[in-house]
């Protein structure tokens, strides 16, 4: 079966409620945008669990390799002076 | 109120029901069959809407009627004449483009009605209006959606929808018919004039049959007779499907 | 270039011990599995193996509950079982999605199924002849299936483990619903009280048979194991189940159709359980072959289903082609 055959997968977000952020709950078939936002409400949010829906085409999203995550992230992890922690203030000065 | 206003608004409110349940029922047949599997879990979120919404209109019936009956009585120990549904939404699913034309003609009423009754002066009516009217302004969204692709879809969803167009258009008709009751309701401000309804129900197929590229037949005969509980054959097998269990066991609880 | 990002993209690994070993060191340490990391192919295998019979197992057990959906005795009832028959569809969408992760599509898994390439759990080719078979399947298979699902919430393929979690949280009213169902009928009339052991005879075995083949002759168990796909055996959740249910049949009246099953004090490291007698593996074996009463039925209703569907499907498709290129 070729792939134009298949119906197209989208990623589905949910915002649980305004003031966070959207999560990746899981996915779906649609053949299009407005059908995947229906079926997106439909399947992920029967039990009220949120107030904005995002899909994405799954074709459309980049992700960073795997093989790649050690210089990608590691890095970071030496800056300790990017932390509050790392600073010496006499205690006196109370929260800063 | 009135003994007159309330058998009036009594006779209607199961009318409304009943309409409701047998919608509600016919989507319930397609869970587990349906063209793909999203649609297999959306059909059953709008049969469960129009369940609901009967389970509240016939235990207000059974409140107005102060004789003890329970939803469970209204929906499973009528008969078939008792049963005063319109019969567009008895009508067998027999396709996904004539389940979803059925849907679309039924929520197009039922969307401007609700609206409506934001205004009724029944308390009860008025507080499931405005539940009712999200749940219906989704099914019109959705159903509206798939006779717009399946119109404009393939050559053969094009026919299809064009059979169901033909085949169902005739019982829309009927939604729009009222009885001496219903018109005594609406008299007394608890049911809405149908007049705006009915254009505005126009508007909805209208849009929606341009961006499907459905033509809208003249109805020259129309099909009606359920709001008398005369219905349709396949009506009775419904029924009997519906009924089965306490019908078998009379007096037993589920 | 790496695109794709969410589906695991084929690579070229070469599978070593090395590779292997360090593979079972994230295991080991409890890491996740996510579907762009390289895993040894037999593990991915194992899994589309697993998440998709496990989601056909949720698309075929649609259809022996959705038999009673339209006689359904009460609108409670009605609306109760819809939203449980829905559940299951859409605990067969999470499922394939996860199983999609893997790079296998939706299309070719139906295409298993319908072919018979592909299996699901055998306890839906048994019939339901009677209401309080949706019950029992409620409180029973439902039951079973907890126990074999809970655990797999830890699974270590991350988007496997995802689908169960959201799965788990939402069968929690299956049980709930189907075990009150029988208590219902259990407290009726007395031809609702025989409906309801009737029932218990017919489904009580083939429940137990849910847990697969016993330990000595499963041939995944092993390897599932060790790469904590699976956390306990077939066995060990047997018997657990088995010790849990016998105090809810005998709560409700209702006799456990097993001559050999009796307390034994010693089971469970002291703890107790019960003893019960030989499951009949001809029959399990003859059903998982294709020979029960409902294989052949529950595989035409799906196909028919499909088929019935295709229209519908490739008319979503070409609008959606006509109006992007619009």
């Amino acid at each position: 079966m070729s792939e134009e055959a298949n119906m197209p997968l989208w990623e589905v977000f949910i915002r649980p409620r305004v003031g966070l952020h959207h999560k990746h709950v899981g996915s779906l078939h649609a053949a299009d945008s407005t059908m995947a936002l229906q079926a997106a409400r439909d399947v992920y949010t029967r039990r009220e669990e949120g107030d904005s829906i995002w899909v994405v085409a799954s074709k459309d999203i980049y992700a960073s390799d795997p093989s790649q995550a050690a210089e990608n992230f590691d890095p970071a992890s030496d800056k300790v002076y990017r932390h509050p922690s790392f600073y010496d203030i006499p205690d006196e000065v109370g929260h800063m | 109120m009135s003994i007159t206003i309330r058998n009036a608004l009594l006779h209607s409110v199961v009318q409304i029901a009943d309409d409701h349940l047998i919608l509600g029922h016919r989507l319930s047949e397609w869970c587990g069959h349906a063209p793909m599997l999203e649609e297999d879990l959306s059909m059953p979120n709008m049969a469960l809407d129009l369940i609901g919404t009967a389970r509240t209109l016939y235990s207000y019936a059974a409140e107005l009627e102060g004789k003890n009956r329970t939803e469970d009585d209204f929906a499973y120990l009528r008969t078939d004449r008792e049963y005063q549904n319109c019969l567009l939404v008895e009508r067998p699913n027999t396709d996904f483009a004539h389940t979803m034309l059925k849907q679309l003609y039924f929520s197009a009423f039922m969307k401007p009605f609700w609206d409506a009754m934001h205004h009724s002066s029944d308390a009860t009516l008025q507080a499931l209006s405005h539940k009712a009217v999200k749940e219906i302004a989704y099914h019109i969204r959705h159903s509206g959606e798939w006779v717009v692709r399946l119109g404009d879809g393939t050559d053969e969803s094009s026919a299809r929808m064009s059979a169901a167009v033909s085949a169902l258009h005739p019982y829309t008709d009927e939604l729009f018919e009222t009885d001496a009751q219903r018109l005594h309701c609406i008299e007394q401000g608890v049911l809405p004039e149908l007049g705006e309804i009915k254009l505005q129900w126009s508007q909805t197929i209208d849009t929606v049959f341009t961006q499907a590229k459905l033509h809208r037949p003249n109805i020259g005969f129309p099909q009606t007779g359920g709001r008398q509980g005369l219905h349709t054959e396949d009506f009775g097998m419904l029924l009997a499907q519906l009924q089965y269990l306490p019908r078998s066991y009379p007096g037993a609880t589920w | 270039m790496y695109s794709q990002g969410l589906i695991g993209a084929d690579s070229n690994i070469v599978e070593d011990q090395a590779f292997l070993d360090a593979f079972q060191q994230r295991i080991d340490a409890e890491e996740k599995i996510e579907p762009n990391d390289p895993m040894p192919q037999a593990y991915r295998n194992t899994l589309i193996r697993m998440i998709g019979q496990h989601a056909h197992s949720e698309i075929v057990g649609m259809l022996p509950e959705g038999n009673w959906i339209t006689r359904a005795p009460s609108l409670r009832r009605k609306v109760a079982l819809l939203a449980k028959v829905q559940d299951e569809g859409g605990h067969g969408l999470y499922l394939y999605s996860a199983a999609e992760t893997l790079g296998v599509s939706r299309e070719q898994m139906t295409e298993e199924l319908l072919s018979g390439k592909a299996k699901y759990s055998s306890i839906f080719n048994y019939p339901t002849p009677s209401w309080a078979d949706i019950g029992t399947i409620g409180w029973l298979v439902d039951g079973a299936a907890i126990m074999n699902q809970v655990p797999l919430c830890r699974c270590s393929y991350g988007p496997y483990a995802r689908a169960m979690i959201r799965v788990c949280k939402e069968e929690s009213f299956h049980q709930r619903q189907g075990y009150e169902l029988v208590k219902t009928l259990c407290e009726g009339t007395a031809e609702q009280k025989a409906m309801a052991q009737d029932s218990l005879n017919r489904w009580w075995w083939p429940s137990l048979m849910m847990f697969g083949p016993s330990d000595t002759d499963s041939q995944h168990s092993d390897q599932s194991m060790k790469w904590k796909i699976k956390r306990f055996t077939n066995d060990a959740l047997r018997q657990k189940f088995v010790d849990a249910t016998i105090p809810q049949a005998e709560l409700i009246g209702l006799h456990v159709p097993d001559k050999d099953l009796k307390w034994n004090e010693n089971k469970n490291d002291g703890k107790g359980g019960y003893d019960f007698g030989e499951i009949d593996w001809d029959e399990f074996w003859r059903v998982v072959k294709g020979h029960g009463l409902m294989n052949k039925d529950r595989i035409k209703a799906r196909k028919k289903a499909w088929d019935d569907g295709a229209w519908v499907r490739e008319a979503a498709q070409a609008f959606a082609k006509k109006n992007v290129a619009a």
